[in-house]
Order: C-alpha cells, then structure tokens, then sequence
C-alpha cells in the first residue's frame, strides 16, 4: 500500500488536464442547453472535478463504476469519448445509449460503468451486486460507487453499506458531499452531519478528505482502493467539496448566499492546481494555454459530431424494452 | 413423471437450473436455513419451504442468506445480473416489494431500453401472492397488475405445478427481469411433474378445456377455480373454453380473440383488486380489437375494492370462488343475444 504519489510533470499535466476537460465541457453544455440543443435536466459537477479525476484515476480498467445523475465528469474522467457523450445529451443514436438515457443515464458497459442514476440512492444497492458479481465468478476488480451526501438520508445507503459490509464486498462508497442536496443545507438534513461517523455502524472504514484538492483525493483514494483490493471489504471516502452552479438548471439558488459561493470558489480545484503548478515553475501559462486550445478543440469537435448526429428513426420506439429474441 | 407439489416442481426447477448453469445464484431472507448455527443450516429451505436441500447441494456461496434488506438484496441481484451472474431472488410476500419498488421499476426494468439496447438484466425474482391463508392484508395481495403495467418487465403467474416448473426455468434462461408470483395456497397442490427439465415459453396461454358457449380468461389459481365452475356448467349444458395466459407480460391476446370470436362471450378472473387489474386490461383490448365478435357484455370476477379481510368469513367471501364464477357465466348466458356484427 504507497500513499507516495509520483507528482511528477506528466502526472500533473493529466490531474489539470481531466479536470479542465470536465469544466470546459460542462461550460459548453450549460451555453448548449440555454440555446435548448440540449433538452430536460441537466446536472453540472461544476467545482466538484477533483473528486470524480482524483478516485477514477485509482481505479483499474476492469474496475467498475456506479454513479449519479451528476455523471458527466465520472463518465469522462472513465474515458467515455467526449464525442458520444455529448451526442448522448442531445439525444442523438450516436449517443452510448442511442440518445434513449440522456444526461442523467450514461452507460457503457466496455468501461464498466454502470450508469448514472436518476434515482436519489438508487445506485448503491446496484454498486453492491455488480461487486457481488465481480466477486463470484472469481474477479479481482473493486466497484466504485458515487453518490451525494443527500443519498445518504436514503434508507439504501443504510442497506447497501451493511450488506456489503456483512458480505464483504469490494466496494468503494465515494460520498460526494456538497452541502446540499438539492436546496437542503447538510445540517437541516442530518441528525449526525459527520458523514464518516456513519460508517461506524456497519464496521466499514471511513475517512474524509478536501474535495477541492484533487491531490489530496488521489492520494486518499489511492489508500482506500488499495485497502478495498486487498481485505475485499467496503470503504467509505467521504469528499468535501462544493458546487458552484445551481443543483440544476431549475433552481433559483435561494437557500445560500452569493458571498458563501464566492467563499469556495476561492478554493476551487482547477485554480489551486493551476496556480500552484504556476508558482513552483511546474507549468507555464503557455503550456496550459495549449492545454485550453486542445480542450477547445475536442469540444469543438463533440457538438458538431452531437449536431451531425440523427435521431434514432421512430420505428425504434419499441426496441429494446425486452430481449429481441427469446431463448428456449 | 412422478406427482410433485408445486412447492417441488419450484425446487426442482431451481436445482436443475443451478447444475447446468454455474451463474444461477439464489438470494433471500432465510432461503439456505437461516442464519444460524452450522447444524440449523438449511433447516427448513426457507420461510416458504422451496429452496430446501439446495444450500447443502450448492454451499453458502450460491445460496445467499440476507438479512431484512429488500432493497439492498433486489438492487444487488439486479447489479450482479448486470454482471454477469443469474440471480434468483425471492422476496417472500409481494406485499414487500413496497420496501424496494425503486430497485424493481426505476432500475432492473429501465436498464435495456434507457440504456439503448447495451444491458441486460437476467433477474428473476420469485415471490408468494394470493389470499386465503388468514394472512390478512399485509401478506395477502396480488399485485401482479402493477408490475405488469411497467414495461421491461416480465410478468409470470404460473397456475399448476408443471406450469410452475417449465415457466421458472424459462424466467431462469430469459435475459430480461422477471416477477415470478407462486400462489400461497397452491405449493402442496400435486400433478404429474416431468422429472427432467423443460421449458414453457412466455406470452402463449394455454387452453385449459375448449367449450363452445363463453370464453373464460383465469389468472393463476383462478384457472382452477375456473375449471370447477366449467365442470358444473358443463353438467347444465353450458360448454366453456378456460384460457390461461401464464404471463401476463407479454400478453397472448392472439389466443383471447381468437377464442372469443369463436364464442362470442368473455368472462375473465383474476384475484386482483378489480380497478385496473388483468381483467379490466384485457376487457379493454378484447372491446377495442373484436368487439364486433362479442354476443354479451363482458363480465369480470373479481374480488371487491377492498383490502384482504383477516376475517376468515370475509376473506371466504373476497376471494372469487367457482360458485360466483358459475354464477357470472350463467348471467352472460342468459342475457340477451347481442346480433353480433362479424
């Protein structure tokens, strides 16, 4: 088990470039969305990179995923080309899903990532099995499993932590804690607001770490996808983190101050990194500079891939509700 | 051949499944014995006596134990068919699924279609309904029509032991999620029983009797009221084909039409609380596609709008019972010959 983490140039070119990715994209899609290309709900992860690039990266290929309605930055920091994702959320077939799940459903079973999830604690008892599964037909990968601090007001939280603590089961519960859930500040919401101690309950080990630091998240992720792998038992890694946008595109943002986002956006992630890369003469403006240029690019080439796209025809609509062909 | 009780024909199923397919996974609140002690394993094969015997042919890892967790054991059944395994689960009332509805409709039922056509869920989940066991009106519904109405489910309602059977291991080898529905009172109920495996295809009903005079359509043990009504009105006179749909999702309407225009009346049963039920279902789509078929109104027996009475003289009078059955055709019988149009 290394907690040593090799911050070298390489490694932190990728750390800034995965988070700018998700931010640009998601700038994009917010520009998308009041142009109405793209349609229905639409959640941004706005200052929560740190959290879905610092535990990705931890993770094998043969790994599995579970996440959110809050997925984009999950399904890109995976590798799930920014082309059909972006066609996915203009409902286009060339979408991984053939535009049939839209922003809050991404699937893509080669990278094993099963789905966001549109159901407030609907993933946890699904992170559950798919590490059940894993489990017994004899694989050594770990499910990672994403979900915000609201789902853990959820009585699924409860069941899936105690069951796959009872069955030892090799998941990794990420708690993407961002103060609210929805319009909910944390501590209206909780009986007991420390996340960690929770887990207590059901002998899982649990440790919080700053979620604006997407060092500090490999570096805590790292530990406990190694703790994961080798006891096969659950983990709770709680990240503190923030969001800087509305909940979704249909929310006033009456329940917090302009002042209290303005406080953490001083902390955001990309910033801090970015600055901090400055400073030590890590990296310079122009390097970053072209960093942006090639982010620009691939967005550039996502929406008019997305707008080139076609619908999927109608005679489809009542595909694929179940198997094609029945087997005797 | 040899008699079976429909609670054997179900572990038979189960058990030739497990040895020809190393993917099939049991799971369940005490389906391998309980919890207990290492000589209280499998005991007693679960609170509905089906799975005994398999948790000592298949071990501890294929035959799950789980606490009181509905939805922490369906979602992780739906997550590991995701995976790759076929997962078993039995929820034993269907009254529960109340606890993990979200991880049946909104997960294991969406996944192929939300996901265009790149997931499958190879679920099944067994489950006990019915009234009639004095088990009052927690333990006591049917349900089947709610997950009936949600599409990417699968809805089978066996009606005898050798449906049991060949109907389960169908669900076993389908890829799609499947509710399986075991009625209360039916597992002692004995027929001749295949011993070696065989299957029963979905979405085609089977023609329990053919008559001449009225079509009656009966959900699970309701073909066998059905069928005891059919006898007396036989003994009237009154000739009745009793059509049993198995699944009713998918649906064998084909076979329904095809029957009521041969003769020219419906009664359909089912246990199900009569709003929005199988019957009313089918009395749609029958009116809709061959009304020009119908000499009479169709009629449903079903029981009232009402919760299960625990009273046994209430709940004797909730179910529908093959006198009422009788009754109902006799009505459809007598009432005026509508000129049909066909």
């Amino acid at each position: 088990m290394t907690e040593k983490l090799h911050l070298d140039h390489a490694h932190l070119r990728d750390l800034l470039t995965a988070m700018l990715r998700i931010r640009r994209f998601e700038e994009k899609c917010f520009e998308l969305y009041q142009s109405e290309k793209i349609r229905g709900y639409l959640h941004l992860y706005d200052g929560e990179e740190a959290v879905s690039v610092g535990v990705i990266r931890t993770l094998r290929p043969d790994d599995a995923i579970v996440a959110t309605y809050r997925e984009h930055g999950q399904a890109l920091a995976r590798g799930i080309g920014m082309n059909v994702l972006m066609a996915e959320l203009y409902g286009k077939q060339e979408g991984c899903c053939r535009g049939r799940g839209g922003s809050m459903h991404i699937f893509d079973r080669t990278k094993r990532f099963y789905g966001g999830n549109a159901i407030v604690g609907g993933g946890l008892p699904l992170a559950v099995g798919v590490a059940l599964g894993d489990k017994m037909q004899g694989r050594t990968s770990i499910t990672a499993c994403f979900f915000g601090e609201g789902a853990v007001d959820e009585g699924s939280f409860h069941e899936s932590m105690n069951l796959a603590s009872l069955w030892r089961l090799p998941v990794l519960f990420v708690c993407e804690n961002n103060l609210y859930s929805m319009g909910m500040a944390l501590e209206r919401a909780e009986a007991e607001p420390d996340i960690t101690r929770k887990a207590a309950g059901y002998r899982v080990t649990a440790e919080a770490v700053d979620g604006m630091d997407v060092v500090a998240v490999e570096v805590a992720a790292q530990r406990a996808v190694s703790a994961v792998r080798e006891t096969s038992r659950p983990y709770l890694l709680e990240c503190r983190t923030y969001r800087f946008r509305a909940h979704s595109m249909f929310d006033a943002q009456l329940y917090r101050t302009k002042q209290e986002i303005e406080t953490w956006r001083k902390r955001d992630p990309i910033d801090r990194l970015r600055s901090w890369l400055e400073q030590s003469g890590l990296m310079h403006a122009e390097e970053i500079n072209k960093i942006e240029a090639e982010i620009a690019a691939e967005i550039d080439a996502a929406v008019a891939f997305a707008e080139a796209g076609t619908w999927e025809p109608v005679e489809e609509l009542e595909r694929f509700v179940t198997m094609d062909r029945v087997p005797q | 051949m040899s008699k079976k009780s429909f609670r054997q024909a179900v572990n038979e199923a189960l058990r030739q499944e497990m040895e020809r397919d190393p993917t099939v996974v049991l799971m369940g609140e005490d389906v391998g014995g309980g919890m207990g002690a290492p000589g209280e394993d499998d005991a007693w094969g679960g609170p509905l006596g089906v799975t005994k015997g398999l948790m000592s042919q298949f071990g501890r890892e294929r035959v799950l134990d789980t606490p009181i967790t509905e939805s922490a054991f369906i979602g992780a059944a739906a997550g590991a068919a995701l995976r790759g395994l076929r997962p078993v689960a039995e929820l034993m009332f269907v009254d529960f699924m109340g606890v993990c509805f979200d991880q049946i409709f909104n997960q294991a039922a969406k996944f192929r279609y939300m996901f265009g056509g790149t997931a499958k869920t190879p679920l099944v989940i067994r489950t006990m309904y019915g009234a009639g066991f004095r088990a009052a009106s927690q333990h006591s519904q049917c349900l089947y029509p709610i997950f009936t109405h949600v599409p990417g489910l699968k809805v089978v309602i066996p009606s005898s032991p050798y449906e049991a059977k060949g109907l389960l291991i169908q669900a076993i080898r389908d890829d799609d999620p499947v509710i399986f529905f075991e009625h209360k009172v039916m597992y002692d109920d004995e027929e001749d029983v295949p011993d070696d495996p065989y299957t029963i295809p979905f979405g085609e009903a089977r023609f329990v009797r053919e008559g001449e005079d009225v079509t009656i359509v009966a959900i699970g043990r309701m073909v066998q009221m059905a069928s005891k009504a059919a006898d007396a009105l036989a003994k009237e006179g009154i000739s009745c084909t009793v059509l049993d749909p198995r699944t009713t999702s998918p649906l064998d309407l084909q076979s329904i039409l095809e029957s009521v225009q041969e003769t020219g009346r419906l009664v359909i049963v089912d246990e199900a609380n009569p709003r929005c039920n199988i019957a009313t279902d089918i009395s749609a789509q029958v009116v809709e596609q061959a009304f020009e078929s119908l000499k009479a109104p169709i009629r449903m027996v079903c029981p009232p709008h009402t919760p299960v009475p625990f009273s046994p003289a209430l709940e004797d009078a909730f179910i529908p019972s093959p006198e009422k059955i009788a009754a109902v055709v006799r009505s459809v019988m007598a009432s005026p010959t509508r000129q049909a149009a066909a």
